[in-house]
């Protein structure tokens, strides 16, 4: 289980990195607390519960997206990058690793942003609390490896929403169908496939971003 | 592999021979339709248009992944140049299906039309293609994020189709919509004519662009190889 | 070890590399020379394994884990401490009884005091010192340093003369320089690139 320790290890580097730092995570919770109040602010009205789950997407899309851009900027700043391509491990286990350690952050987030929401517009039931979880795992994996792309551009943070928004459509949809819906199976399924799918592409793809 | 290399004049004179026997056909052969009459002409081209940019799109992933896996030195230009065809293609899907839109029901868009939406989000995807490759230095590793994303594209194609369904299903239940004509009789030979031109049209441009960005290639190896 | 032929790079319009040929045996030590810009961090990059060449061809008998690169960059995280920067690389390229090693290496560069500090308050001199020791923790085969000297304290220098002078023989070596007199006595061969 070498891959596995592989992992272990470049997620453990990602963590502490990121609890060092001490800055993505706070942002993250204060970005989603005022797009709450901006949403409000949209919405006049009682928005219904089909709108305001909408709404939640996209608070959370967004917020990830301000996680995502900062997942690989120790790697680009430091050039550390180098150090890890150089380094016999399977290619794909540095962009599980920071899949996994962006997921325990984005999570993290979701714990106060979720209760949040269910205070500010409607309450949340267990489909939705899924949904989140499916939909975070597609947000993770595709978002890091958008990520990594991204930063080898001069772009940089420019260009992860538009790489990464057309691909976050059908987690979009699969998301805010299993929210309202009375039988969120269908949507819930379709999450999951949506993962699965593309966290193969990812895992099989990522040598190719990285390395020449 | 023998390749047969089918020239560049001899091509695009089958584009001009079959794009204007298309035409000729769609306006003066086929019958008008009862219900949506002018209109549906424009859908001989609209379906034909829109397959040929989903062949260009299929195109760039099998160059990308000759890239990556076969090391094709010329297959990342051919990538480029496809997906260059598919978003020309798709500007065309999109003008010719908000046209009928518009001719048909009223407005210059509709949500409800599954081809219009996936082709928005393909679009929107296939100009951040270009984004991307705009935004790295020529290189190994420009070609290598280019195949890439031109692959995740091909898998996003089917996932965001089954997503608009979805998507179609929260709002109303479940509807069949039959549009499109009832192929029959001078109908369907009008149609075919024009599955089989929008094809070679493309591929002609596809040469033409290709031809034309080798040579700047060329150009540029000998301008650094007398420096 | 090492056998290049005809070998370029071009990134885009800009050449760095034309028509290079070398052979490293087993063992030997080739020094780079030549002034900034005529591509010494690109060969050596591409003797690494970071990079591929654009036209010839390079081979390589060794694999990745074990070769050492040592570039303008140390490659250790700033805001990880020494001691966490060397338990990452040393998982990573699974180096046996990796705490001993870990101690010792740190020891002997001088960084075992600070082994719990965070590498944003180090010297540049200390920095570049754990940056050696991540390239020689897993002890490898192939070495490749660019520039190893240049931001290397005193202290540093006479402890990578040591080090260069055991390794010598074992290993094979690709060196980036700008004073070359410093390595003249351990070379094998010498390459300057215009």
């Amino acid at each position: 289980m070498g891959y596995a320790r592989d992992v272990g290890a470049l997620a453990r580097k990602d963590l502490l990195l990121e609890l060092r730092a001490r800055d993505t995570l706070p942002a993250m919770l204060l970005f989603v607390a005022s797009v709450f109040v901006v949403f409000h602010f949209a919405l006049p009205g009682t928005p219904s519960r089909l709108e305001t789950s909408g709404l939640l997407w996209v608070a959370i899309l967004f917020t990830a997206l301000l996680g995502l851009g900062r997942a690989f900027v120790p790697e680009r700043e430091q050039r550390t990058l180098d150090g890890l391509v150089l380094a016999p491990c399977d290619r794909s286990a540095i962009w599980l690793a920071k899949s996994l350690a962006t997921l325990a952050f984005l999570v993290a987030a979701e714990v106060v942003a979720l209760p949040l929401y269910a205070l500010f517009f409607h309450s949340i039931g267990g489909a939705t609390v899924a949904a989140v979880l499916l939909a975070d795992l597609g947000i993770c994996a595709v978002g890091t490896f958008l990520g990594a792309m991204a930063v080898a551009t001069r772009a940089r943070d420019l260009i992860l929403p538009l790489l990464f928004l057309p691909l976050a459509m059908p987690i979009v949809v699969g998301a805010v169908g299993a929210s309202v819906v009375e039988a969120p199976g269908r949507y819930l399924g379709f999450l999951a496939l949506y993962d699965l799918l593309f966290a193969v592409v990812c895992w099989a793809s990522f040598e190719y971003v990285v390395s020449e | 592999m023998g390749r047969i290399r089918i020239s560049l004049p001899a091509l695009a004179a089958s584009s001009l021979v079959l794009v204007t026997t298309a035409l000729a056909f769609v306006f003066f052969v086929a019958p008008s339709d009862a219900n949506q009459g002018f209109s549906q002409r424009i859908f001989y081209f609209h379906v034909s248009i829109a397959i040929t940019a989903y062949a260009c799109f299929a195109g760039a992933a099998w160059k990308a992944f000759r890239h990556l896996w076969k090391r094709d030195p010329r297959a990342d230009l051919e990538s480029y140049v496809f997906v260059h065809q598919g978003l020309i293609f798709g500007t065309l899907v999109l003008l010719t299906g908000s046209i009928w839109a518009k001719i048909s029901w009223g407005h210059w868009w509709l949500w409800s039309e599954d081809q219009l939406v996936l082709f928005l989000v393909l679009y929107l995807f296939y100009c951040a293609y270009f984004m991307l490759r705009f935004s790295v230095d020529p290189g190994p590793q420009r070609a290598n994020l280019s195949a890439v994303y031109a692959l995740f594209g091909v898998v996003l194609i089917p996932v965001s189709f089954a997503a608009i369904r979805l998507a179609k299903q929260l709002i109303h239940p479940v509807v069949f919509t039959l549009h499109g004509p009832n192929f029959g009789g001078w109908i369907l030979v009008t149609y075919c004519i024009a599955q089989v031109a929008m094809p070679v049209l493309a591929y002609t441009l596809y040469r033409l662009e290709l031809s034309a960005k080798r040579l700047d290639v060329r150009l540029r190896d000998l301008r650094e190889a007398f420096a | 070890m090492l056998t290049a032929r005809r070998l370029g790079k071009r990134y885009g319009e800009k050449r760095v590399l034309r028509g290079i040929d070398l052979a490293l045996p087993r063992g030997g030590f080739l020094v780079v020379t030549g002034p900034n810009g005529s591509g010494k961090t690109t060969l050596l990059r591409i003797c690494a394994g970071l990079a591929q060449p654009t036209e010839g061809a390079i081979e390589r008998m060794a694999e990745r884990a074990q070769v050492g690169y040592l570039g303008h960059e140390p490659l250790v995280y700033r805001e990880l401490t020494a001691l966490e920067n060397l338990e990452l690389y040393g998982r990573l390229y699974r180096v046996p009884e990796r705490r001993e090693r870990i101690g010792m290496l740190l020891e002997r560069y001088g960084l075992w005091e600070a082994r719990h500090e965070r590498v944003a308050s180090y010297s540049r001199g200390m920095t570049q010192r754990l940056a050696l020791c991540r390239v020689t923790l897993h002890e490898p085969q192939l070495l490749v340093l660019d520039e190893p000297y240049s931001a290397l304290d005193e202290a540093g220098v006479e402890l990578l003369d040591a080090q260069l002078a055991e390794l010598r023989g074992e290993s094979t070596f690709v060196l980036a320089t700008h004073d070359p007199a410093r390595v003249e006595p351990l070379a094998s061969g010498r390459l300057a690139l215009a």
